[in-house]
């Protein structure tokens, strides 16, 4: 437990340390450190849950389960890695004159107020405290997306913030309605933890419950940039610095994704109309259809991946929705893949936006003859991202798909379909960009690609082979959601 | 159910729930930007009222520090901001009528309906009593929101905002007896954290459009220019 309790204190004590003497030279290394200490206490955290199956902290507060240790893990690595890219990327923007020093401050206090809104998000027991931390994550990023503070970037976070803040609304007021479920079979002080609630689900009123699920998904949704919700999300991705936008993709969608399945594990405890399961299946397959046909009209492209993002996120919603094992060992996967592979492409994306000097999409040109090492990770990330053999992405899409058509046949040709209009999406934007001549004046930047190379390295050794000890937690936190393994 | 019959608590309650959704009406039909933010501070002043209320009958001492906490936020800190933003744009002489106002209105009254069918299932398992509390708090969110859509000026947008807040915070105290305490302090960090960020953005949008009309936030979007 002590591990837990670690990863939640380093990146506290980072926010503090950032604001007090966050003006130093060697600020993104030291973010790096933090991030890295952080990753080694959470793969400390994920030994001991792997050795003792699931921890219940003694207070009764966090709760470590195969369904949330492995994102945990997931977190702090993204965080780690993009923290890596962040150090040369942050310091080039300084270096352009787009950042100050106190903005600096800001950004290093408040990536790690995200990182630690994100931990207690995953960690904790107590679903009203789930709430409290995702809107606090919320809060830390919104100074974020508006730190160039140009007009365009302070709209988005206005409407980032807006949007998030009255769509998160809607989760509380599902959580309150959960606790007056609760209530009302005894026990105030500990209604509202999930062990609690999970145990004893059979006795909550089923019809309460589908009413506060509408308003759960609807709220943590907007975080996860279900179509019709997803207005911020372009935006903020294309407005913020590059790193914060890899982190929101590949963390803070998945963590609101994490809260709705954790409430759907109530519902389907209590109800026994797949109420929750349907919802989420409709809200899921729309955002899939709408995320994919948006890309093909996308000029900016940190629009066109956020989009991407949309897209994915809506097959994962829909692949839960569907309930299955199989569905949701799939699910749990591409959660995975999707979040290592876009965190990698929005760093590529970051350095081949500083090698153009633009995020337009018409002005970057030739990006393999400029620096080969950004062109072919953009390519190969988009080729992964896209659903190519041998990544995990395939693996898990296609899971997905089989999934459908056990269940759902009729709905299979629109998955296919969305699948291929994101193709031909991606690639007629990306094609140009990394082959053909170089414009003149472009000129290679400095540029770490190591978390790159690991994060489609991983992605691909997912693809053709799923390590013993992630298969079993894939399968019992499978177990856990569905009812039964998949394998 | 006569109300006569019901004890003072409930009575109380049930008078106060009418009070908050009748604040949320008056919010709605306004098109001064400091009267909405008065009516905002009573609304603030109405649910403080509520949870000392609750705290007094319940017998529930925790339930004092949220009543506190609710007065210092939501009846001073916030209306005081607001009410600065206003006065330093000048913006307390210029009134901002509603285009539409009856229809507005009209949307709010279906709102209400609404809320009571969304939230009629509960009826069977608990008191009449509850369903209006739920209904009106959820009615509020949704006034809140209509409010948020109709009005333009951004300072309009956070009372809309801080007053969904409000009708969350009435669900929270009246049909659960408050959530526990440190949530519910989670809940108060997390609105004082917001209050303060939208000072900062009212800043920023200031310099940068020079107005606090959201109407000229418009640069992004999927239309091709």
């Amino acid at each position: 437990m002590i591990a837990a309790y670690l990863v939640l204190l380093i990146p506290f004590i980072g926010i503090i340390f950032f604001a007090v003497s966050g003006h130093r030279e060697e600020i993104g290394k030291i973010n790096v450190w933090l991030n890295g200490i952080c990753l080694l206490a959470t793969i400390w955290l994920a030994i001991n849950v792997l050795n003792q199956g699931t921890i219940l902290s003694s207070n009764k507060a966090f709760l470590i389960d195969p369904f949330n240790v492995y994102l945990i893990v997931l977190t702090a690595f993204v965080g780690f890695t993009t923290s890596i890219f962040s150090s040369p990327y942050m310091a080039h923007e300084k270096e352009l004159g787009k950042l100050t020093d106190r903005r600096l401050k800001l950004y290093y206090s408040m990536y790690q107020g995200f990182m630690l809104a994100m931990y207690l998000v995953l960690t904790t027991n107590n679903m009203g405290i789930m709430w409290v931390a995702m809107e606090g994550a919320t809060l830390a990023t919104v100074m974020l997306v508006s730190l160039y503070r140009t007009p365009e970037s302070i709209e988005a976070a206005w409407k980032y913030f807006i949007l998030c803040g009255v769509g998160i609304a809607q989760a509380l007021f599902g959580t309150i309605l959960l606790y007056y479920a609760a209530v009302q079979i005894g026990d105030l002080e500990n209604a509202l933890l999930w062990s609690v609630l999970y145990e004893n689900a059979k006795q909550l009123n089923p019809e309460i419950l589908e009413i506060a699920f509408v308003f759960l998904l609807i709220g943590y949704g907007t975080k996860i940039g279900l179509v019709p919700l997803h207005n911020w999300l372009p935006d903020a991705h294309s407005e913020g610095p590059t790193p914060m936008s890899a982190v929101l993709s590949g963390l803070l969608l998945n963590d609101a994704l994490y809260a709705v399945v954790r409430n759907k594990m109530l519902v389907d405890g209590a109800s026994h109309s797949n109420i929750a399961g349907y919802l989420m299946m409709g809200f899921g397959l729309l955002s899939f259809l709408v995320g994919a046909l948006f890309l093909h009209r996308q000029k900016d492209i940190k629009r066109l991946f956020s989009y991407s993002s949309i897209e994915h996120m809506g097959m994962m919603t829909f692949a839960f929705g569907i309930g299955g094992p199989l569905a949701t060992f799939a699910a749990l996967l591409h959660m995975t893949v999707h979040s290592l592979t876009k965190s990698a492409i929005f760093v590529t994306v970051g350095h081949a936006a500083q090698v153009a000097g633009t995020q337009s999409m018409d002005k970057i040109r030739g990006l393999i003859k400029t620096q080969p090492k950004i062109g072919w990770g953009l390519l190969i990330g988009t080729l992964s991202i896209a659903g190519f053999p041998p990544f995990g992405v395939f693996t898990s899409e296609f899971l997905v798909l089989l999934a459908t058509m056990h269940s759902y046949p009729w709905l299979a040709p629109l998955l296919l379909l969305g699948i291929g209009i994101a193709f031909a999406g991606l690639f007629r934007h990306i094609q140009p960009m990394v082959y053909g001549e170089k414009p003149e004046g472009q000129l290679p930047v400095k540029a770490n690609l190591w978390p790159v190379i690991i994060h489609l390295g991983l992605v691909l050794w997912l693809g053709v082979s799923i390590p013993g000890f992630l298969a079993h937690w894939f399968s019992q936190a499978t177990l856990l959601i569905s009812g039964s393994t998949p394998l | 159910m006569n109300i006569e019959q019901t004890d003072f608590y409930t009575q109380a309650i049930l008078s106060m729930a009418a009070l908050v959704g009748l604040t949320s009406f008056l919010m709605l039909g306004q098109g001064r930007l400091l009267r909405l933010i008065f009516v905002f501070a009573l609304q603030g002043l109405l649910l403080t009222l509520t949870t000392a209320l609750a705290a007094y009958s319940l017998n529930n001492p925790h339930l004092y520090i949220s009543a506190v906490l609710t007065l210092v936020l939501k009846v001073i800190f916030i209306p005081w901001m607001l009410r600065r933003e206003v006065m330093l744009m000048n913006m307390h002489r210029n009134v901002q009528a509603l285009k539409n106002k009856t229809a507005v209105m009209l949307g709010g009254a279906s709102l209400m309906v609404f809320s009571y069918y969304v939230l009629h299932p509960i009826v069977q398992t608990t008191s009449p009593v509850m369903l209006n509390a739920l209904a009106v708090s959820l009615s509020v969110v949704l006034l809140g929101m209509l409010l948020m859509i109709s009005h333009r000026q951004a300072v309009a947008h956070v009372v809309g905002f801080m007053s969904i807040e409000n009708g969350l915070f009435f669900a929270a105290i009246v049909a659960t007896k408050g959530m526990p305490m440190v949530v519910e302090l989670g809940v108060a960090f997390d609105v004082l954290v917001a209050a303060v960020l939208f000072g900062i953005f009212f800043l920023h949008i200031r310099t940068s459009i020079d107005s606090l009309d959201v109407d000229l936030l418009n640069r992004l979007n999927e239309v091709d220019k």
